[in-house]
């Protein structure tokens, strides 16, 4: 492959150093918007492309820049590098080789929204990316790309990062504000949604890494360029997490449109020990989990179409199961997860989880009577659409679709 | 006035507010829908998802603006896939409400599942089993069946200290936070907070030492469950084997309306107070009260309570004996006095107490003292807040001015509520010579020396500055002055310089305008009313006196005055105070809650109280007392009915003459409405239904006041380290020192420094200090604060030094022995 998009250093390998990145037409899109762009135009440009966000609700990205109070000042602009779903190492692999366009992202957001401070918000545990990302903010200082009175202009412009504290909730965008202003890590009521009230009560914009990765190109080569290279329903490349029982587990950078089946298949080799897939869970732990049916396995991705099978794309971590897999095991790990990971602010996830996690870790002990997956079927029900915030309903999506979709699985042996 | 917005819950239109929640709105027309963490104090979260309601909004044509509607021209409104919280949505026109839905009704039985999956159900050992609003939202919106098994609960600590006064039982706990909210937002002590997460998410304290705060009683009154209990009703009794009685608090001027719990105890048969708890006064202190008037009431039953007249015998001892025996000899020592007579009063006596005593005095032809070193009382009466003033009314527009007060030391809920108007927006100066936590808050900060507090109001008038100006042109102003620093003198001088200052800026005379004096005790302003004023000195006013008629109050152990034996001292008390030892004839008091009577509060309501238990021992009321020997001397004393007593108050006092008893006990609908059983609501403050006092109105509100010579003459002490007093909340005075519940939060004797001040002493934070004053030395604890000016020392009111006033000390390391 010799046209990556943004996992461009496996054709480029030192692109992470300043001085390549800028042979390679780095910062060009960026001192293009300073220099010689009305801000809205930038905002115009993205919104165009169709680029959506990339942590796994999909929303518009230019339709968010948009929403911006300019009634309230100042702007921020928050980088969500919490990368936490299980499943899912993207943003990873982008901010460790192809750091600088990632921070071009950053940097053209923030004049398009008029933000002269924006954060990386990094899970805890990328504390070695917080260093990376750290040294290269300081060549950036260093090269006049960042600080006062830029290309001459009179716009200034800083970048901090942030290191969190382990905790998945950050991932979702209003814990992450808490978290980033030394608070606990609890999600806010939404709406106000950040563009009216974010960091420090200001109107925020919060993109994801891989989201922000993409807009230098767009900028360089046009909307209609990146509308180009998607379906009608989401523009441009996704680089997709596959992980699970394939034999080469890994990231894909891969046009929307692209099947599954070209991505578990071609890229990542098939299935270990060529056996039998079973199911797909395209949205990492937070996935309703399909079944690998041809069908399913030739649909062209993108976000309208895993919503049509009855899933969601999420941020794109594609784990595979085979039928060495029983879908009991697979929800007592996944609500291992979400019980350990569950704020504790609402009601509904935080006691649901704590009960799916008995039932689901009996149910596997082999408690298989029809009582407890009812009961599980219904904890499950009750939570739903009474969480507080997008954790407490994910929980219950691969319990809910695994017994309906696999209900031999919840069957005593005969 | 703002936005009305006309919604439908339950096929009841409501018209509320814009911005009101739908909980709120709901409860405004006798709806309650179900909440755990909302509290309509408090700023909703959305936490515990109980309020759930399912929420249609009309549709309006996105062109026009206008609403569409069906074929028949009803409104066309769309409901949400999803159940919505009711704590959190914002209300808007035409918004349909459905709290009755089998949908909603199996929402809510999820979340009442989801509780009681982790919830201990201790019910029959539990504190507040029966006023709890688990147990009241299980029943009425419960599953009534358990599937969790109960074997699998989660076992926590359910013992935990979360501070000297307060224990958390962990498993009880529903993480509801409003204890971490109230802390942080209504009382600015943000000293607890959640620890881990998910279901493992407790509550802790953060604060050294722990839970550290004045307020921190209320958190047991909002706490839904018994997870939070004070250590002192802890496993004492249960919800419904006690009786109520209202009562007004008794410790500082604010007057905060109690309900007291009390219950006869099987043992001894006696009837027992079991708690305080707040009674709502929107006016006063809304659903609050501080940790002191909750706790305090146990100086009540102190052992060392006087139950029985005491007379000085022959051999100079004090002995029992019988009223007649007591009251004869007090007879006929008042008379021998012929009219030499000082009668000495204290602020914590009812007005019908002070009443009698200025009819037995006056019939005497006696002299009357306020045992006080503040002034003021009679200006308050002139320019005092007007008829029909609320701090609650306070905010955008309007000015409150601090003079001289650490206000939540001296007075803790006028210091919430004046937090709140600034909160509100009204402008908050605050003029002191030190920070205290009213700074958080203040808009203008004056700093001056100890010593110049009038001149630093008197500058505020027709001054340039911003603060003078906020304060001149505020619509509605309040002044507040205190204690902090000032002996009788220099109060006298503070609270006419406040005076002129409101009449000059024209904020006399109406509702929201006025001086307030922030009084050491709970009744100090109504002693005014009833024509009694403070002395400079003690011994001057007692010389050429032969007898001395003392009632609440201690001038030998606060060291005032050393010896009294030359004079014929009655004393009418509740303890055998030092002055007590030294008198001829003892009289035993009953306490506030062993009577009927008022209190007139600083902002000048007067606020009934009632017996809430039978005395112990041979004790009567202090104008029982007073009455009695007035009858034995031949005097007409008002006897009579508490009404009748109020009456003769009345056509004595021309700010009374509307006081009734009728009045005092009058109740509005107040906000937030308080619904017996639903404790889910507003937690367990009571619904007030007996009383929410009447506010006077002040002279100025009836004719033109002018203002006052307000200059002062007098300097500072010269000296190289001036101690100056000061008032703290958990001092060392007689109703709270001897009690086991607030010990450990009480002051030592003790006297505060700056560093810079310390090092030149050569003395250090926490060692033994001997404090040189007047030629004597008091050993005292040292402590260090950053923001005390230099050259001065400050001394806490009631730990045992008596400092008037300014005086001028020396610090020295503490010696071998004194």
């Amino acid at each position: 492959m010799t046209d990556y998009i943004l996992l461009r250093h496996r054709d480029i390998p030192d692109i992470g150093q300043l001085d390549v990145y800028r042979e390679h037409g780095g910062f060009n899109s960026f001192k293009k918007a300073v220099t010689s762009m009305d801000r809205t135009e930038v905002t115009e440009i993205v919104k165009a492309s169709g680029l959506r966000g990339r942590g796994g609700a999909g929303f518009p990205t230019g339709l968010k820049w948009s929403f911006m109070d300019d009634n309230n000042w100042p702007h921020y602009v928050v980088a969500n590098a919490d990368e936490s779903e299980p499943g899912t190492f993207k943003d990873r692999e982008i901010m460790e080789g192809n750091p600088l366009q990632f921070l071009e992202g950053v940097m053209i957001a923030a004049y398009a929204v008029d933000a002269h401070t924006a954060y990386i918000y990094l899970r805890g545990e990328y504390w070695h990316i917080g260093d990376l990302l750290d040294e290269k903010l300081a060549e950036l200082r260093k090269a006049g790309l960042l600080g006062e009175g830029l290309f001459g202009t009179d716009y200034a412009l800083d970048l901090h990062t942030h290191l969190g504290a382990g905790a998945y909730i950050c991932g979702e965008e209003t814990a992450l504000l808490e978290s980033l202003e030394g608070k606990r890590g609890f999600p806010r009521l939404r709406p106000p949604f950040p563009p009216s009230y974010g960091l420090y009560g200001k109107p925020t914009v919060v993109n994801n890494v891989e989201t922000l990765a993409n807009v230098p190109l767009i900028l360089k080569n046009g909307a209609q360029w990146y509308q180009d290279l998607g379906t009608e329903d989401t523009a441009g490349v996704k680089v997709f997490s596959l992980s699970g029982r394939v034999k080469k587990p890994g990231n894909y950078e891969m046009r929307f449109g692209s099947t599954l089946r070209e991505l578990i298949y071609e890229r990542g080799g098939g299935i270990l020990d060529d056996a039998e897939i079973k199911a797909i869970m395209p949205a990492g732990a937070s996935s309703s989990v399909l079944k690998a049916t041809d069908d399913v396995l030739d649909t062209p991705v993108d976000h309208a179409s895993m919503r049509a099978l009855g899933s969601d794309l999420g941020s794109g971590s594609i784990i595979v199961l085979d039928e060495t897999v029983s879908m009991d095991w697979v929800i007592k790990k996944t609500i291992n997860f979400f019980n350990h990971e569950s704020c504790g602010k609402c009601t509904p996830c935080r006691e649901g989880n704590h009960w799916m996690k008995y039932l689901t870790e009996s149910i596997h002990a082999g408690a298989l009577d029809d009582g407890k997956v009812n009961l599980l079927y219904e904890v499950a029900s009750n939570m739903q659409g009474k969480c507080l915030c997008a954790l407490g309903e994910f929980s219950t999506m691969a319990v809910k679709t695994s017994i309906d979709r696999f209900p031999d699985d919840f069957k005593v042996e005969e | 006035m703002s936005k009305q917005v006309t919604l439908t819950i339950d096929d009841q239109e409501v018209t509320v507010e814009e911005g009101t929640v739908i909980v709120d709105a709901a409860k405004s027309i006798g709806i309650n829908i179900p909440v755990f963490c909302y509290h309509p104090k408090m700023e909703p979260v959305g936490m515990c998802r109980m309020c759930l309601v399912e929420v249609g909004r009309p549709v309006r044509d996105r062109e026009t603006g206008e609403f569409m509607r069906d074929d028949e021209g009803n409104i066309k409104v769309e409901f949400g896939k999803n159940l919505e919280t009711a704590c959190t949505v914002p209300i808007c026109e035409g918004m349909v409400v459905r709290g009755m839905t089998e949908k909603v009704k199996r929402g809510r039985e999820a979340i009442l599942e989801f509780f009681l999956t982790s919830h201990p159900l201790d019910c029959p050992i539990c504190d507040k089993g029966g006023e709890c609003s688990l147990q009241e939202l299980s029943l009425h919106h419960g599953l009534g069946v358990s599937r969790f098994p109960y074997t699998k609960k989660m076992h926590l600590e359910k013992h935990v200290p979360l501070g000297d006064l307060i224990t958390l039982d962990q498993e009880r706990c529903i993480q509801c936070g409003r204890c971490i909210r109230f802390q942080k937002n209504i009382v600015d002590d943000p000293v607890l907070e959640f620890y881990h997460r998910s279901r493992h998410t407790e509550i802790v304290s953060c604060s050294n030492p722990k839970f550290d705060s004045y307020w921190s009683g209320n958190t047991t009154d909002i706490c839904p469950v018994g997870a939070l209990t004070t250590n002192d009703f802890r496993f004492e009794a249960r919800i419904w084997e006690m009786d109520q009685s209202p009562s007004i608090c008794s410790h500082c001027p604010v007057g905060c309306n109690l309900t007291i719990d009390h219950r006869r105890e099987p043992k001894s048969g006696r009837r027992e107070i079991q708690r305080v708890m707040p009674r709502q006064n929107e006016w006063v202190n809304e659903i609050w009260i501080c940790d002191k008037g909750r706790f305090a009431h146990h100086f009540t039953v102190d052992e060392n309570r006087l139950t029985h007249p005491l007379v000085r015998s022959g051999d100079g001892s004090l002995r029992p004996a019988t009223w007649e025996k007591a009251l004869d000899r007090a007879v006929e020592g008042l008379r021998a006095a012929d009219g030499e007579l000082l009668t000495l009063v204290g602020g914590r006596l009812a007005n019908e107490d002070l009443f009698h005593l200025r009819y037995l005095n006056d019939g005497l032809g006696g002299q009357v003292a306020l045992y006080s070193t503040m002034a003021g009382g009679d200006l308050v009466a002139q320019v005092g807040l007007g008829k029909g003033s609320n701090l609650g009314d306070l905010g955008e527009g309007d000015a409150i001015l601090i003079a001289a007060s650490d206000l939540e030391e001296e007075a803790p809920l006028w210091w919430l509520r004046v937090k709140a108007a600034s909160e509100r927006g009204a402008a908050l100066i605050v003029a002191n010579p030190r920070k205290t936590k009213t700074d958080r808050y203040a808009n203008h900060q004056i700093r001056y020396a100890y010593g110049e507090e009038s001149e630093t109001v008197m500058d505020l008038l027709g001054g340039e500055g911003e603060a003078a100006r906020a304060f001149a042109e505020a619509d509605n102003a309040i002044v507040f002055f205190g204690s902090e620093g000032l002996d009788y003198a220099r109060s006298r001088v503070l609270a006419q310089a406040c005076a002129n200052l409101l009449i000059k800026t024209g904020h006399v005379g109406r509702a929201n305008n006025g001086l307030v004096g922030v009084w050491p005790r709970a009744n100090t302003q109504g002693a005014w009313d009833m024509g009694f004023r403070p002395h400079q000195s003690l011994p001057e006013v007692l010389d050429g006196k032969k007898a001395l008629y003392i009632a609440a109050a201690d001038p030998v152990g606060d060291g005032l005055v050393e010896d009294i034996s030359d004079l014929f001292v009655v004393v009418q008390e509740l303890f055998l105070t030092e002055t007590a030892q030294q008198a001829d004839v003892v009289f035993p008091a009953k306490a506030v809650t062993e009577k009927a009577g008022t209190f007139t509060s600083g902002e000048r309501r007067v606020q009934r109280f009632e017996p809430v238990v039978p005395a112990r021992g041979d004790v009567l009321e202090d104008f029982a007392i007073a009455s009695k020997v007035g009858e034995l001397l031949g005097l007409e004393m008002p006897n009579g009915s508490a009404a009748a007593v109020m009456e003769q108050i009345a056509k004595q006092n021309p700010d009374y003459a509307d006081v009734t008893l009728s009045g005092l006990r009058e109740v509005k609908e107040q906000w937030p409405i308080i619904v017996p059983k639903d404790y889910a609501y507003i937690g367990t403050a009571y619904k007030n239904t007996s009383g929410l006092g009447m506010q006077l109105s002040p002279f100025s509100e009836r004719a033109k006041v002018n203002p006052g010579e307000a200059s002062l003459g007098r300097q500072m002490p010269e000296a190289d380290l001036v101690a100056v007093p000061v008032t703290r909340l958990y001092d060392q005075g007689s109703m709270i020192r001897d009690l086991d519940v607030l010990q450990p939060r009480l002051l030592d004797p003790q006297v505060f420094l700056s560093p810079q001040d310390a090092e030149r002493k050569g003395v250090q934070e926490g060692e033994m200090v001997d404090f040189d004053l007047g030629g004597r030395t008091y050993r005292l604890k040292l402590s260090l604060q950053d923001d005390i000016p230099a050259g001065t020392a400050l001394v806490p009111r009631s730990l045992g030094v008596p400092l008037e006033g300014p005086a001028g000390v020396d610090i020295s390391p503490a010696g071998e022995d004194r």
